[in-house]
């Protein structure tokens, strides 16, 4: 059953739960977190709506700055705002920030100490038509290597405003991983929120049989697998990994050795994103079964996100999989 | 607050002569790093830390203070020298450059050694740094701030696309607190910058995106000075002074000469280029040994 003490949102099983893009309550938290944060700016790559950084351009224009299609001096040019005390959030999509500009990223910004956001929108496959090209699936893992960079992956809209707002309220270097498909609401503006600590949002009654640790848009569907399982007498503990790094290693151990078994879920590659972390965290403390659901070391291409979910191997019934697999391997 | 300004042009240009044998000992010292660009350079940062800057060595942090943002950070034998000079740490800590544990890193790195706006190395980000201090600062105290953002660049440096980008921006933003300073060597380490990857015209270039351009030579201590002030009286605008410099500068052996740009002298290569700086290019018949 879902946690009570999560205040999670009830009607998530239902087929017409309400869907908001993931993007959308950054852009909300953001223009929020401006007002008590006076030290927050905004830089954009040309992309402030799709990123959704207009809410808050549009209410402090003063405090915004159009960089243009520049990824590499979008981070620069934010570690200097850094450096004389102001807060950057600077957004593009994932696959140009981070990705065109991590070297920049690495020595302007960590080895140089500052708090600053990145904000990678259109992060995973489910960014659909575009194509590959845009479709940001190694992320996680450039960003995770990263000395001084926290990792963060909201898994609906209400939570990246609630991740906002905390990122506001303790400023620090970190990586914000947004998705541009709307995706079903699974928390609730009463659902509690700490960074660094992970959320066990389903747990059927008994010792769990599996844990499944998801980040992002698919904990919905890890979630529906959960339910799905448990008509059938399977266990499994569904656990939202919203903040990739640092891990709340505590728990990932504390569950492991009580369920024997792990499957990780992440729009991204299966090396070194949130199932890596998971891996190496395990080998060091209890070595555990996982299997890895994600994209096996393969570009994308156009699609619908559903369809690119499902071809790709992470949608519910690849979860479902996933979890009796490893079971089996107890 | 900020540091005493008295010294005449022949008191500076001496200073520029003990800064070049700083950059020699503590090069000899460490066996590797770059000669060519401090050596080249050693007139432009003594003008800035002994006349330009508003700074303080015994208050390092001070709020209102110039930023001084190196984007070349392999030259940076040259900033160590002259902040040890100035007064921020002892001319003695120079010998552990390069050194395990050293604060002088072999790029400069702000978490070993605070007083540093930047950590440096990786070409082609320094420019877009300060574009954002300038911004930032224009934010907070508006165009009248008193605050002078300078920027050291290599020329090059500017074969990477991250330097047009922040031109690009600070001729959009019109940051007249933002002056770069362009040391123009010729060299880079494959040899001259206009068979690697040609620059000229340079001014042009800078023109094109809305800079006001000076071209100096940066070996001429009170032309750097007059370029300088000239650059602060300039609204409207940023500044770039295309300084030419003769890589090596101060040691016949070494100057104009792209093969000294990442190498160090050996103990005879020293000795003779502490020579020549120490007799002024053999004009002090007393100081040679």
């Amino acid at each position: 059953m879902l946690n009570p003490e999560l205040k999670l949102n009830t009607k998530v099983f239902n087929d017409d739960v309400e869907q908001i893009p993931i993007r959308k309550g950054f852009g909300e938290g953001l223009a929020k977190a401006g007002e008590t944060n006076k030290n927050i700016v905004a830089l954009s790559a040309d992309l402030t709506e799709s990123t959704q950084m207009h809410f808050f351009r549009d209410k402090f224009p003063e405090r915004f700055v159009e960089i243009g299609v520049a990824e590499q001096n979008l981070a620069t040019v934010a570690s200097g705002m850094a450096a004389m005390g102001k807060y950057p959030f600077f957004s593009s999509y994932a696959m140009f920030s981070p990705g065109r500009n991590w070297e920049q990223i690495r020595t302007t910004l960590a080895y140089n100490d500052r708090a600053a956001v990145i904000v990678g929108s259109h992060a995973g496959i489910s960014v659909g038509p575009d194509g590959g090209t845009h479709q940001a699936i190694e992320d996680i893992a450039l960003m995770r290597v990263m000395p001084h960079m926290s990792v963060l992956s909201p898994c609906d809209a209400i939570q990246a405003r609630k991740m906002t707002l905390a990122l506001s309220e303790n400023p620090r270097l970190a990586y914000l991983r947004l998705a541009r498909e709307k995706t079903p609401i699974i928390t609730t503006d009463e659902t509690p929120f700490e960074l660094g600590k992970g959320q066990i949002l389903y747990r059927p009654d008994g010792i769990g049989h599996v844990v499944v640790f998801a980040t992002g848009g698919l904990v919905a569907h890890a979630l529906r697998a959960a339910k799905d399982l448990e008509k059938k007498g399977v266990r499994v503990i569904v656990v939202n990994i919203h903040t990739i790094k640092p891990l709340d290693t505590d728990l990932v151990i504390k569950l492991a050795t009580e369920t024997k078994a792990v499957v990780t879920v992440e729009e991204h590659q299966i090396a070194g994103g949130l199932g890596g972390a998971i891996a190496e965290t395990l080998a060091q403390s209890v070595p555990t079964p996982i299997e890895f659901v994600g994209v096996k070391d393969l570009f994308g291409q156009s699609g619908t996100p559903n369809e690119l979910i499902e071809y790709y191997g992470m949608g519910r019934d690849a979860i479902e999989t996933a979890i009796m697999k490893v079971i089996g391997r107890k | 607050m900020a540091i005493k300004k008295d010294y005449s042009i022949r008191e500076l240009e001496l200073k520029a002569n003990d800064i070049r044998e700083s950059i020699i000992s503590m090069l000899l010292e460490a066996g590797s790093g770059h000669t060519a660009g401090p050596l080249g350079m050693a007139d432009v940062f003594t003008a800035l830390y002994f006349e330009l800057l508003r700074h303080d060595p015994q208050n390092p942090e001070w709020e209102e203070r110039d930023r001084l943002i190196l984007s070349n950070g392999h030259i940076c034998p040259v900033l160590y020298a002259t902040m040890a000079h100035a007064g921020y740490f002892s001319v003695d800590e120079l010998k552990t450059l390069r050194k395990f544990g050293s604060r002088l890193q072999g790029h400069p790195h702000r978490e070993f050694l605070p007083y540093l706006e930047n950590s440096s190395g990786p070409l082609g980000s320094g420019l877009s740094q300060a574009v954002g201090m300038a911004i930032a600062d224009r934010m907070d105290l508006g165009v009248a701030s008193p605050r002078s953002f300078y920027c050291l660049l290599g020329d090059g440096e500017l074969n990477e696309g991250n330097n047009w980008e922040a031109i690009m921006l600070a001729g959009k933003e019109k940051l007249s607190t933002l002056t770069a300073i362009v040391d123009r060597n010729n060299i880079q380490i494959d040899g001259y910058t206009e068979d690697v990857m040609p620059l000229d015209s340079l001014a042009e270039k800078w023109e094109a995106f809305n800079w006001h351009v000076q071209e100096i030579d940066g070996n001429n201590i009170s032309a750097v000075i007059d370029a300088v002030n000239k650059a602060k009286a300039v609204f409207e605008r940023p500044s770039v002074i295309i300084a030419h410099t003769i890589p090596g500068r101060g040691v016949r052996e070494f100057e104009r000469k792209f093969e000294w740009h990442g190498k160090t002298p050996n103990k005879e290569e020293a000795n003779s280029a502490l020579d020549q700086l120490r007799t002024l290019g053999g004009k002090i018949k007393s100081e040679s040994k």
